[in-house]
This record gives structure tokens, C-alpha cells and sequence, in this order.
């Protein structure tokens, strides 16, 4: 049995189906459970799905490796994503014209009015509120790029080699100081966060976790693969004009050289992506697997409905002067 | 457009002029300004700015998105 001894701790259950992951993780049998009752966006079942996932990214200190493939958890897994998946099939109107999905993403609202939480840090943000936006960050880009590489050898030709271009930027080019989520754990420490994998699950809210759990969902299904790359494209489409915004925010409230840094390069780099993900990524993927043009626009709608969602709750809390992150 | 190898007779430098935006060439360039200042990018891919918007001219920000008030 190979056990890490370091690595993440396991986080807090939040109801009875994190409790029956964590119990199984532990070394218990996974007890039945009902996810017909759970909210499928909600802290409950959100947590257990993304202890299932962790299994295949980084694993648990002093849980055994071996889990990734017990049957058992697997099956849990299966019940867990296959009530997420009905309810974002459900909320997600279906669509298969992917230019026109992309024309949209590439129109950028601008304007006092527009809500969301890039928005409101560039024009009001408060460093605190900066720092609660880093920590729901964190569960993605502690491990960014990792979910989208799963696709890599579910595709092939160009659209492989578009999808490995972009991965290798975010991976740093080879160059292991410029990754990008070195980047962003460097921005942790200097703000004052605990950039330790792992570290802020207990803080984050069902909807950050529902984002980063679409990503593996649809990582670790081949026949999802099209709704990955559409996910893949969402990001990369949209985070310019968006890290851009967080540059101001940063500048405005005093922020130091690696946290302006994170944002500068995606500023930069994402401009890139989006021309790499539109013409060397979706193009040739359509071009060879054109009835993949429904899953890639689920792919993009159901990470900008999980996007809003999470964006919605945040931008909530803090109009009620409240804290988006949960007691630590 | 991306050209993977060296640039040859054979296989020559390619460069992608994109209906809305930048320029896109393949492989760490040197972008030589008129005041002088040489700027380098080492990415696969550079987007060089065309519209002139960019924040960081010479290199492409997306400013040259469609904006739409909202
Ligand atoms: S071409 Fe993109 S900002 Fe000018
Ligand atoms: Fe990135
Ligand atoms: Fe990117």
C-alpha cells in the first residue's frame, strides 16, 4: 500500500455524502448513500465529488493511493457525477453552433453596470475581498492546466497539438519558475496565503468547487472530451479582459510584483491562447469530429452558468458585508 | 499557421494576419520598435498588435476585442 505522508489533509465533511467519501478514505466501506435528495451544486455534494477527483490529481496524506481504482468509490463517484451532470444538462440550454458561441465570448460588455467579480474588484474591490477571490481561485490554479491535460490523449492531430501548444505555456515552456501555478502560489505568499495544495478547501463554498469539479468531470470522461476542450476554450476566451481588470484592482490597492505579475501574464498569454484555442484547437477538432459541436457548446455554457453562479454568491456575500469564504 | 521547424527555404517563416486582431508568428521573436527598443517574446506563439490598441504594444492585450456597453 502506498501511503503519502505528506500532501493535503483530508477536508471537513459537509453532509452524508462527503461523510461517506471521507469515511471511505479513511479506510471505512463506502456506505450507500441517496443523491437524489442533494442539491447537486451544493457544499455536500461538491465536497465529495471533489475528493473523489483528488484521488487522481495529488491524492491525501495518509490516505492509500490504491482508492483512485476501488470499485467501491468508484461507484459512488459514478452516483455523484451522474446527478451533476443531469442538473447541468437541465440548466444548460443545448446548442451546437459553435462560432456563434464564440463570436459572443468575444464581445467584451463594458460599462458601470456590468456585473461580476472582476468587474467589481477593478472598480471597487477591497484587498481583503482580494484576497477571499485568490483563496476560491486557489482550487484551481494550485493545479491549473492539470484538468484540461487529460484531454490531451483523447484527441489527436492538430487539434492534439493546438490543445499541447497552449498546455506547455501554462506549464511554463519547460522553464519550471514560470508555470503558471508557480505563478499564482508566489501571488499567495506575498498576499499572506498559504499556498500549501490543499490548504483552503475547507474555506471555499460548494459553487468554487462545482467550477474546478466540471473541469475533472469532464478530464476524466473520454466521451466528454469535446465538452472539455469547450471548457478549455471558456477559459482561455475569456480570462484577458478579465486579468486585466484584476491588474487594476491590484495596482489600485497596492499589490506587490508576483500577484501584478500572475495577472499581467495571463493578460498577455490569454490573448495568445485565444487565437491558438480558436484556430489550431476547436477548428481542427471540429474539422475531424464535427458531431463533437454539442458537447463543446455544454462544455462552454455549463462553465460560464457554474462561472456566474460562483461569481453571483460571491459578489452576494460581500454586498451584505459578509465574508464569500466559509468559518475557517 | 504554426510553423514548427526552423525557418528554411523549404519552410518559411509564417506569419497569420487575423481578420479582428494581431499578427501571430511562431517562436520567440524580437519585436524592433521605431524609438529603438527591442522587444522579445519567447512563447510558442506570438500575437503582435495590429490595431495599434494594445496596452502593451507591440504585443497583443485583446484590446482589440468589439466592446458593447452594457
Ligand atoms: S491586435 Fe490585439 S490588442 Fe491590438
Ligand atoms: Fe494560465
Ligand atoms: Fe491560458
Amino acid at each position: 500500500m502506498t501511503t503519502a505522508l505528506a500532501g493535503q489533509v483530508l477536508p471537513t465533511a459537509r453532509g452524508p455524502l462527503s461523510s461517506a467519501v471521507l469515511d471511505a478514505l479513511r479506510g471505512g466501506r463506502p456506505a450507500a448513500v441517496d443523491t437524489a435528495a442533494a442539491d447537486p451544486y451544493g457544499d455536500d455534494l461538491q465536497l465529495a465529488l471533489h475528493c473523489c477527483y483528488e484521488l487522481h490529481y495529488r491524492g491525501f496524506a495518509g490516505v492509500d493511493d490504491a482508492l483512485e481504482w476501488d470499485p467501491d468509490l468508484l461507484a459512488l463517484r459514478r452516483g455523484l457525477e451522474t446527478r451533476f451532470l443531469a442538473a447541468l444538462r437541465g440548466d444548460v440550454p443545448p446548442g451546437a453552433d459553435v462560432d456563434a458561441e464564440v463570436e459572443a465570448l468575444l464581445v467584451e460588455p463594458v460599462g458601470p453596470h456590468v456585473r461580476g467579480v472582476s468587474h467589481h474588484l477593478h472598480r471597487a474591490g477591497t484587498v481583503e475581498q482580494l484576497r477571499e477571490y485568490v483563496v476560491h481561485r486557489s482550487i484551481y490554479h494550485l493545479k491549473e492546466a492539470d484538468p484540461q491535460a487529460w484531454a490531451i490523449p483523447r484527441l489527436t492531430g492538430a487539434a492534439k497539438a493546438g490543445l499541447v501548444t497552449v498546455e506547455h505555456d501554462e506549464y511554463g515552456s519547460g522553464r519550471p519558475e514560470r508555470m503558471h501555478s508557480r505563478l499564482f502560489a508566489e501571488m499567495m505568499t506575498e498576499l499572506g496565503l498559504s499556498d500549501r495544495y490543499g490548504a483552503h478547501t475547507d474555506r471555499v463554498s460548494g459553487a468554487t468547487l462545482a467550477e474546478v469539479n466540471l473541469m475533472s468531470l469532464c478530464g476524466l470522461h473520454r466521451r466528454l472530451r469535446g465538452a472539455s476542450v469547450g471548457q478549455f476554450a471558456m477559459v482561455e476566451l475569456t480570462s484577458s479582459p478579465g486579468s486585466e481588470r484584476l491588474v487594476r484592482a491590484l495596482r489600485r490597492l497596492g499589490c506587490g510584483p508576483a500577484a501584478i505579475h500572475f495577472y499581467d501574464e495571463h493578460v498577455e498569454a490569454d490573448a495568445v491562447h485565444e487565437q491558438v484555442v480558436r484556430r489550431q484547437v476547436l477548428a481542427p477538432l471540429l474539422a475531424a469530429e464535427p458531431e463533437l459541436a454539442a458537447d463543446v457548446v455544454f462544455g462552454i455554457r455549463a462553465s460560464r452558468f457554474l462561472g456566474e453562479r460562483m461569481g453571483e454568491q460571491v459578489l452576494s456575500c460581500w454586498e451584505r458585508g459578509e465574508s464569500s469564504l466559509r468559518p475557517a | 499557421m504554426a510553423e514548427p521547424t526552423q525557418p528554411s527555404p523549404a519552410h518559411p517563416t509564417r506569419i497569420t494576419l487575423t481578420e479582428e486582431g494581431p499578427a501571430l508568428v511562431t517562436g520567440p521573436v524580437e519585436l524592433a520598435l521605431p524609438d529603438g527598443t527591442v522587444v522579445r517574446s519567447d512563447r510558442a506563439v506570438t500575437a503582435v498588435c495590429h490595431c495599434r490598441r494594445s496596452r502593451r504594444y507591440p504585443i497583443c492585450d485583446a484590446s482589440h476585442r468589439r466592446k458593447e456597453r452594457a
